[in-house]
């Protein structure tokens, strides 16, 4: 599913590395996870992932497993370095209220 | 980086606690390897192996260095770092044992799944380590 699509969906804030001008990247599936080296281990490219960690690693690691965004949960406050290094390497940041469980049935509700 | 005869050598230092850097050697490996046309699964390993191995170095190490030397048929991974070294090698090998104290695990280290996926993404992995020396980790990963 396009990423346009989701943010709609899902009513997610926008807060940096997303150019909606460009090409719609796809979404093929989600991960949901806090520990970094569980999603090393275990994300597939183009998942969406949905966490609380918000520390600027968590980019390093969406870029190096080209998943299709990050969607961080509970409105949890994003650290400044997150937000300038989402845009340097243009990976997808979002952030929603919602739990990740709450996130994840919508998506599971969308056919992602 | 240099190339002769066919072998690129890439070089990075890896500072202690430096995580504002996050991960700035597996990504520079990584595109590297993009550039040469590297199969994407192998890439992809390569970017678990480095981005493990550098993270270890920052969080656990006094820090170290990543050296990856791509021949025609392998590529080969080393991290190395001066101390303080691993007491029990085989302990610090298993699933889920990590000594990441709380602040870091806040920051969503501390599985205890760094080495093994290390290992897993590695065709040949070794590991030796003295106590108040140093680790070395080195990793093959074949091109075919
Ligand atoms: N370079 C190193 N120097 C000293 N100790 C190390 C080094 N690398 C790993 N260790 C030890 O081995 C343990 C296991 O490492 P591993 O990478 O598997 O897990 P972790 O780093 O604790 O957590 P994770 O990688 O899942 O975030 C570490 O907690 C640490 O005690
Ligand atoms: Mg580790």
């Amino acid at each position: 599913m396009q990423i346009s699509k989701i943010i709609e969906k899902l009513n997610l804030e926008i807060i940096a590395g997303y150019d909606k001008t460009k090409e719609d990247n796809k979404a093929e599936g989600v991960f949901i996870c806090d520990l970094l080296s569980l999603v090393m281990a275990k994300s597939r490219s183009l998942d969406i992932w949905i966490t609380i960690q918000t520390h600027v690693n968590v980019i390093a690691v969406a870029s190096l497993m080209e998943l299709s965004a990050i969607i961080i949960a509970e409105d949890m406050e994003i650290d400044e370095d997150t937000i300038v290094k989402a845009d340097e390497v243009n990976v997808p940041l979002f952030k929603s209220k919602l739990s990740a469980y709450e996130l994840a049935s919508k998506l599971s509700e969308l056919g992602v | 980086m240099d190339d002769k005869s066919g072998v690129i050598n890439l070089e990075y230092e890896v500072i202690r606690y430096d995580f504002s850097k996050a991960g700035q050697a597996s990504s520079e490996i990584k595109k590297v390897l993009k550039q040469l046309g590297i199969n994407s699964n192998i890439v992809r390993k390569v970017a678990i192996a480095t981005y493990e191995a550098e993270m270890n170095i920052a969080i656990h190490s006094l820090g170290g260095r990543i050296i990856v030397t791509i021949t025609e048929s392998n590529i080969n991974i080393s991290a190395l770092d001066y101390g303080p070294g691993i007491e029990n090698i085989k302990l610090a090998m298993e699933e889920g044992f990590s000594t990441a104290p709380n602040n870091i695990r806040e920051l969503g280290f501390g599985a205890g799944m760094g080495l093994p996926n290390m290992k897993r993404c590695s065709d040949v992995f070794e590991i030796c380590s003295k106590k108040n020396k140093g680790t070395k980790v080195d990793m093959k990963i074949s091109l075919n």
